[in-house]
């Protein structure tokens, strides 16, 4: 098994000291700033990504991937104790999650929640493991009119297929792209949409955008509306341990919930609402305490959880074997490794094995650190939550720009990170989905370049695009899921369920 | 259907004429660029493609605007919003005449912490200075980042 000896030299890799520390710092990071309300896994990784840059490359990446996984479990402390989900994936944990801390088993919840992560993430990093070296056989096989029909892919599924409005989607994922076009031109050297401003000719930084977006955006979008819309946070009493009852109810849904979440995770299928509601609506019609749903339902947690979790991991498959990101987070984690100048894909693995599969290596240690960290430690995650909602947003903002400034030392910048909250403040207000701008900012450069590389090769007949039969077959997929939404109303109801 | 669902959406019509703009913007800007190879499809080809698909995204969001299909929102406060953009463009003007983002970043901290309803502003100022000076050693001594420096950030 040609997987096992690299994870094991992988496993080499991520046990050196340096790289435990920086693994274990990601993990309390993550979950340090996942736990505060209203920032989710994509801006916890935007927010420390300027703080790493000067960092060495190996280390700093272990670390996102610690920030990652630490950003997920803190992100679910939040959606059970407060109910505001950092983002949509952690919906459906909130539903039942919430109503158990309100019940009093707030304890029960946040472990079942945690283990359930645990072993979601330890079985999608081992599925990651087996599946990368095979993609990255596939892959090299890819010629650019390939990769451009795999892109044209992503871009619909991210944007429109799943989403409550395909029309809002594209209309995000078409500024993402509109931003994707500033600066200068690679492959001409002329600049686009730059206006003479120099700071736009060196392309948009996708943090910046990010940070704009979620923490400036947010921060705008909950001031704004504090008059209609309070947060409670409840606290945790009772016992934090699971009873052999718990343990009896949750270990069935997440084996369930990864069994969603990795596939639908793995493919170019975007999102991970889709895997945990579907996880959600099982252990709702499998329960044998159907009584329970509704008033705090103990599968109701572990399965969507874990569906999460799953579907985390299941992203990384695409993105570090194709090089695509398919949601917000791993647009991040993609632009993290390309401040180094890496840039995933088959190649990577090739030049790059250990650091790739040091990378695999260290989710499990990082899996297994928030385990043992987040059990006992919860009391003190949940102290975090009881900073006062003015001094924490005031906090956000003020690491947001200093983090914006100490990237690109100039005002300029700051003025785009300002427009973009205020973009990100509008497209909450209006319900236009957040993550295609992001997804469109970073892949859009890329598919353009695949695509001219493609039709220079073919001395510019577009045909080329369909004579492949994987470019063709890619196309058809991309239409096909662009038309489904407009035929079929039903897809967007996975969504429907949080009312 | 009922007929408070017919009703014209302004906000959506506006959204449309903006995507409308935009895409105008960027077939405007691709008329200047330059095709050098007559093999590659050059510069313009994806600007085409951005414009064209936002003319037609703005005629999807000018009809759901028309039938005022766009969903529902609260009432808005726009104070918190013109005191965060404040503190905002306290700190770019700051930093942009060289101020340093020091006394910048304490009004932004404590503008935001007034648009989240506290009444102490003050002690907010102060609070946001002494974050300021945390991170400025964090971030300039620790991970040597650099942070733009005025009068207060010298005496560090």
């Amino acid at each position: 098994m040609e997987a096992f000896v690299s994870l094991a030299q992988g496993l080499s890799v991520a046990i050196q000291p340096m790289n435990l520390l920086f693994a274990l710092v990601g993990v309390l990071l993550g979950t340090a700033v996942g736990v505060l309300p209203g920032i989710g896994p994509a801006l916890t990784v935007a927010l420390l990504l300027p703080v790493t840059f000067k960092l060495d490359p190996a280390g700093s990446i272990i670390m996102f991937a610690g920030i990652y996984y630490g950003g997920m479990y803190g992100g679910s402390t939040t959606a059970i104790l407060i109910n505001t989900p950092g983002e949509s994936a952690s919906m459906a944990t909130a539903l039942e999650g919430n109503l158990m801390a309100k019940a009093g088993r707030g304890g029960p919840a946040l472990a079942t929640s945690a283990i359930g992560s645990f072993v979601a993430g330890t079985f999608a990093t081992l599925g990651l493991a087996l599946l990368a070296p095979y993609l990255v056989d596939l892959a090299v096989r890819f010629g650019p009119e390939d990769y451009f029909a795999l892109m044209c892919v992503a871009f619909v599924t991210v944007s429109a297929t799943f989403g409550d409005s395909p029309v809002r989607g594209l209309t995000s994922l078409f500024i993402g792209l509109l931003l994707g076009l500033v600066g200068i031109d690679i492959l001409s050297g002329q600049s686009r949409l730059s206006f003479g401003v120099p700071e736009l000719y060196d392309n948009i930084e996708v943090t910046t955008l990010a940070v704009g977006l979620f923490a400036v955006g947010e921060a705008l979008y909950v001031a704004s509306r504090r008059h209609v819309h309070e947060e409670k946070l409840e606290a945790v009493r009772g016992s934090l341990w699971m009873t052999k009852e718990d343990w009896k109810r949750s270990w069935k849904p997440w084996l369930r919930g990864t069994l969603f979440g990795f596939p639908i995770g793995a493919l170019p299928a975007g999102g991970a609402e889709i895997p945990t509601f579907l996880s959600y609506a099982t252990e709702k019609k499998l329960t044998k305490h159907p009584e329970d749903f509704g008033h705090g339902a103990i599968e109701g947690v572990a399965g969507p959880e874990a569906a999460n979790n799953a579907s985390a991991a299941g992203t990384l498959v695409p993105l570090l074997t194709l090089g695509l990101p398919t949601s917000a987070t791993a647009a991040m984690m993609l632009a993290g490794f390309q401040q180094y100048g890496l840039n995933p894909g088959p190649l990577l693995f090739a030049e790059k094995p250990d650091l790739v599969w040091g990378l695999i290596a260290s989710l499990f240690i990082a899996n297994g650190m928030l385990l043992v960290l987040n059990l006992p430690l919860v009391g003190l995650w949940v102290r975090l939550l009881a900073i006062p909602q003015p001094w924490l947003y005031a906090g956000i903002l003020v690491f947001a720009t200093m983090g914006t400034i100490a990237a690109n030392p100039s005002p300029v910048e700051l003025i785009m990170l300002t427009v973009f909250g205020v973009l990100g403040f509008l497209m909450r207000r209006f319900d236009f989905p957040i993550a295609p701008v992001v997804v469109g900012l970073i892949l859009g450069p890329v598919a353009e370049s695949q695509l001219r590389r493609a039709l220079s090769i073919s001395l510019g007949d577009p045909m080329v695009l369909l004579q492949s039969p994987i470019s063709a077959t890619l196309l058809c997929i991309a239409l096909i899921a662009l038309v489904a939404p407009f035929v079929m109303k039903g897809l967007g109801r996975f969504k429907a369920v949080e009312d | 259907m009922p007929s408070q669902h017919r009703r014209i959406d302004v906000a959506g019509l506006v959204i449309a004429l903006l995507l409308l703009a935009l895409a105008g913007m960027v077939w405007w800007d691709m008329t200047k660029l330059q095709l050098l190879s007559p093999y590659d499809v050059g510069p313009k080809a994806m600007p085409v493609i951005v414009s064209i698909g936002l003319i037609i995204l703005a005629i999807g969001n000018g009809i759901a605007a028309l039938r005022g299909d766009l969903p529902e929102r609260d009432s808005l406060d726009w104070k918190p919003i013109i005191l965060i953009l404040g503190g905002l463009a306290c700190l770019i003007i700051l930093i942009a005449i060289g101020g340093g983002f020091m006394i910048g970043t304490a009004i932004l901290f404590a503008t935001t912490s007034a648009a989240f309803g506290r009444r102490a502003f003050l002690v907010d100022l102060l609070i946001g200075a002494v974050i300021a000076v945390v991170v400025y050693l964090l971030f300039a001594k620790l991970l040597t980042l650099s942070l733009p420096a005025g009068p207060l950030e010298h005496l560090l």
